[in-house]
């Protein structure tokens, strides 16, 4: 029997190495994988390429996994906020590399990742600087920019109720860039708020069916990053 | 001098031009404003590119479902009728072209529809784009609300855009405290002042020729 459950956080992610590449759900705080996130903090894997829409928030979840010194490149959208200090000062001093993709291109790019598609052109960026030096074509009479599909290692997720073989629903607008990250990871773990068993779900709730999970751990009563912040937590 | 419009009146003036039926993505500061003005009889229905149609309003301090915000990090709420989506899905609504009127701010709009809203290329600023150039690209109309002039007194609606543009061509109405602006083939031209606003005065806040209202 296929059975995708791994007993504890710090086992699901044992064999993440340094240097790999790591997509981590989430959009801001909604749907962030904040047990993972600190997991691979207590792992230790260094010189992590990072791909999430943001930076993190306050010294928690990515934010701390940045301030740590784990990751030596992020790929994201939206690289400030309010309450968005890490990253800012890491970059301003040269110690973080970034590459900025507009949150659709982000989106499509892991999509096309797990779709098996190299590549796509799509009209955004068209006239910007963020289109310089990218291949640009005419396709009935409008310009549009070729985009590279966005392969991970590993995708760290968190999802609302996972079953033994791996099939995810997600909570609200805590889903984003979750069920793409599923797909375009060689390895993808979820953290779970709940546990069912197989046949539990049903099938036509599925969001992300099995096959693009490979671990699924219970960790029954998430953390929110804003709550953590709200109380002044900081991790380690 | 008259003041022109308040920013809530900017919105409800913005509102005005949104028909019944209309998907609407509304960015971040003033535009917000344009759900509290919806007018009389229509209904718009909001979209979130975090993955939701159906926006509904803040909730209270009480009713805050944490896994439940909006593309500013906002709490919202889910109004009867919506939808969550992933992040593909809900791109594909902004470029495929299903989303019929995004209004957005702006630091600058030039005449010949370009918007600059997204940084201002100096050196030590960190970029970030967010979904701004997908929806300037993808969004059938795209709505700017702004004041005329930034605090300092400069024009916003300029000849040509001086800070890195989010998309080329692409804005087709433009809502200040002093005018509705159209941007047409020839430029900028007033649809409409502000009670109480000269001609005369928008052209002198403007940087850059603007055709009076016909």
């Amino acid at each position: 029997m296929i059975d995708k459950q791994v007993p504890t956080v710090a086992q699901a992610l044992a064999d993440i190495p340094d240097g790999a590449t790591v997509m981590i759900g989430g959009f801001g705080a909604s749907g962030s994988p904040i047990e993972l996130i600190h997991g691979l903090i207590d792992q230790g894997a260094t010189d992590l390429t990072v791909i999430n829409n943001n930076t993190g928030n306050g010294e928690v979840g990515l934010a701390a996994l940045i301030g740590n010194g784990q990751v030596s490149r992020m790929i994201c959208s939206f690289p400030r906020s309010s309450q968005s200090r890490v990253f800012p000062k890491l970059y301003r001093e040269g110690r973080i590399q970034l590459e900025v993709v507009p949150q659709g291109t982000l989106a499509e790019r892991i999509r096309a990742a797990g779709a098996g598609i190299p590549a796509f052109y799509t009209p955004t960026t068209v006239g910007t600087i963020l289109a310089e030096g990218k291949e640009q074509r005419e396709i009935d009479g409008r310009t549009y920019v070729m985009e590279p599909w966005l392969k991970a290692d590993f995708a760290l997720v968190k999802c609302e109720s996972a079953d033994p073989l791996g099939n995810l629903t997600f909570n609200k607008t805590a889903r984003n860039f979750s069920p793409l990250m599923c797909m375009a990871a060689t390895t993808t773990i979820v953290q779970t708020k709940r546990l069912v068993a197989r046949g539990d779900i049903d099938p036509e709730h599925v969001v992300t069916p099995g096959i693009f999970v490979n671990r699924v751990v219970e960790v029954p009563n998430p953390v929110h990053e804003d709550t953590l912040i709200a109380d002044g937590r900081s991790y380690p | 001098m008259s003041s022109g419009w308040t920013r809530e009146q900017m919105a409800a003036r913005a509102a005005r031009d949104i028909p019944d039926g209309a998907y609407v993505n509304l960015g971040i500061g003033i535009p917000e404003l344009v759900a509290r003005f919806v007018p009389e009889g229509r209904e718009f229905i909001y979209h979130t590119e975090n993955g939701m149609l159906g926006m509904g309003p803040p909730p209270g301090d009480d009713d805050r479902d944490l896994d439940l915000m909006n593309a500013g990090k906002k709490y919202v709420t889910a109004l009867p009728g919506s939808a969550y989506f992933h992040h593909a899905d809900s791109f594909s609504m902004i470029r495929g072209g299903h989303i019929d009127v995004c209004v957005l701010g702006t630091m600058q709009v030039a005449a010949n529809g370009d918007i600059a809203n997204w940084s201002t290329g100096a050196p030590d600023a960190i970029p970030a784009v967010g979904g701004a150039m997908d929806l300037v690209q993808g969004v059938k109309n795209i709505f700017v609300i702004t004041q005329h002039t930034t605090r300092t007194g400069d024009a916003k609606l300029v000849e040509r855009c001086t800070y890195p543009l989010t998309g080329a061509g692409v804005v087709s109405r433009i809502f200040t405290d002093l005018a509705v602006v159209n941007v047409t083939p020839d430029g900028f031209r007033v649809a409409e002042l502000a009670p109480g606003i000269a001609f005369d005065e928008v052209q002198e806040k403007t940087g850059t020729t603007i055709a009076p209202p016909q």
